[in-house]
């Protein structure tokens, strides 16, 4: 079996995808301890939304790099779902899920009237549950995908302490000068950059799991705030590196073999919690 | 020269006018308690001191060294706190992040200060524990302390007794009274116990959709709206 992951590793895309999932994973788990206490997981869900019908227009615009096209339309979702979860008649809630179904129905639409393929379901299921794409990853995607990570986590690590006073309340951080708005606003384009990259590792309706399972499992055990951020990271980072290795092994989907590590990992914290607490 | 001064105060919500014609001043070292029924605007009040709330008309203006954003302020408590997992220590450095405009991180002084703060309120011991698994008088007691490390001069409260049993709240009144007697904060109070409120206030501002009474407390017994206010509450 070692020779056998070995051999895999020698092809440099694999190397890729396993390099591309570790980095997407560990910005989508910090991200997402943010995003479970702020409530605004569903804003996350509404967004690969929104991704997938992104994408749906970028394969009928025919555009090769398509991340050009996806990522400009989610990040300006992003922030008007933010904006409208303040102040608006239709509630934030409910303004979410009309904007993820609209994006899923004419995305879908879109593909099936204009698209050149010879297998549009094919194509709507990689994009939905990210099969193949993540092996098909070109070396241009993987430099975007690290610097892109790696700007996501050096801007959490500065801005950490003032991310937390938001997150725990806001209306103090306002009182005490931190500008609450704009870092929500940060906080927004940050979860739409994610959620695109993500898609290409476990596709646009798994992209929640990887936002909050982890962020789930480590409040089950961790009381601190850094401590449910570290073991976020490192249960995300190891639930990816899980998923990939067995997904190759065993020729399963690479995002579903994730999330259900992620699922395992969750009942065991759980199980866990309920052991400490007795 | 006053630390606050309110003038032709107008406040409301989309066009809609909940108070008006509010006009005070805090000097240093008052203890000010913001009294009325419940809706008259009290929280909205607190809220455009803190520029957290825009104001309609007139004028909110800090004097005597005093900045905006260097007012501890003791919140009503949120649902979302009731299952955040962090630990006191990093709520109470948080109050510390007006002071560190320049630099991302907290600095030794401000751990310091964290220390210092905790030890003031006898909560030193809880410095590692988490804060949801704390009682109502130790969360109170660790917000205050966050608000501490964000001022020196003007403590701005939201009802900091609402969900405490009266021992709790007794000793956070104290407490209070003696940060405004010994370390001369600026104290600015909103209370549903008028006992309370007139027991350690020196001023009391009473609102309802106008300014029904600012002045010092015994003022305020002797006026006609005091009078009423004080017996209603009695009888209850």
């Amino acid at each position: 079996m070692l020779e056998n992951l070995l051999m895999y590793f020698q092809y440099p895309f694999v190397r890729y995808a396993f390099i591309v999932g570790l980095l997407i994973s560990l910005c989508s788990s910090v991200f997402g301890v943010m995003l479970v206490l702020k409530r605004f997981s569903f804003i996350g869900d509404g967004l690969s939304h929104v991704a997938f019908g992104a994408i749906s227009i970028a394969a009928v615009l025919n555009l090769t790099n398509n991340i050009l096209i996806v990522m400009p339309i989610t990040v300006l979702c992003a922030v008007l779902l933010l904006r409208t979860g303040q102040n608006t008649k239709i509630r934030g809630d409910a303004m979410i899920g009309m904007v993820s179904v609209a994006a899923l129905a004419i995305g879908y639409l879109l593909l099936n009237i204009f698209s050149t393929s010879s297998n549009v379901a094919g194509d709507v299921c990689s994009t939905l549950f990210g099969s193949t794409s993540i092996i098909t990853l070109s070396k241009t995607d993987v430099i975007i995908c690290a610097v892109v990570s790696l700007v996501v986590m050096a801007l959490y690590l500065l801005l950490y302490n003032r991310l937390f006073s938001i997150t725990f309340d806001e209306n103090f951080a306002k009182a005490t000068g931190i500008r609450a708005n704009a870092y929500n606003v940060l906080i927004a384009i940050i979860i739409a950059v994610i959620i695109v990259l993500a898609m290409n590792l476990v596709g646009s309706l798994l992209i929640s799991a990887l936002v909050i399972f982890p962020a789930l499992s480590s409040m089950r055990i961790f009381k601190s705030f850094k401590a449910v951020v570290i073991s976020s990271a490192i249960i995300s980072v190891f639930c990816a590196g899980v998923g990939i290795i067995v997904s190759l092994l065993a020729a399963t989907p690479v995002g579903p073999t994730i999330v259900t590590a992620d699922i395992i990992v969750f009942l065991i914290f759980c199980a866990a919690a309920k052991v400490i607490r007795r | 020269m006053a630390q606050l001064i309110c003038s032709n105060l107008k406040l409301g919500y989309e066009g809609r006018t909940v108070i008006e014609d509010i006009n005070f001043s805090v000097n240093r070292g008052d203890y000010l308690c913001i009294v009325g029924e419940n809706g008259s605007g009290k929280s909205t009040l607190m809220k455009s001191v803190l520029k957290l709330h825009p104001i309609l008309s007139g004028s909110i203006e800090t004097g005597d060294g005093l900045k905006f954003n260097k007012i501890g302020y003791l919140p009503q408590q949120s649902e979302t706190q009731k299952d955040f997992p962090a630990v006191v220590k990093e709520i109470v450095l948080s109050g510390c992040l007006n002071h560190c405009n320049k630099h991302f991180f907290y600095t030794k002084h401000d751990k310091q200060r964290m220390a210092d703060t905790l030890k003031k309120l006898g909560i030193e011991n809880l410095a590692n524990r988490s804060f949801m698994e704390l009682s109502g008088g130790q969360q109170q007691r660790v917000l205050l302390a966050r608000a501490l490390c964000a001022t020196t001069e003007m403590l701005l409260l939201d009802e900091p007794t609402a969900a405490l049993d009266p021992k709790a709240a007794a000793e956070l009144y104290e407490l209070i009274k003696d940060l405004n007697e010994k370390e001369k904060i600026t104290v600015l109070m909103i209370s549903h116990n008028i006992d309370s409120a007139l027991k350690y206030a020196s001023h009391i501002l009473h609102i309802g959709t106008n300014q029904k009474f600012f002045g010092k407390t015994e003022d305020y017994l002797k006026s006609e709206v005091g009078k009423i206010f004080a017996k209603k509450a009695e009888g209850v």
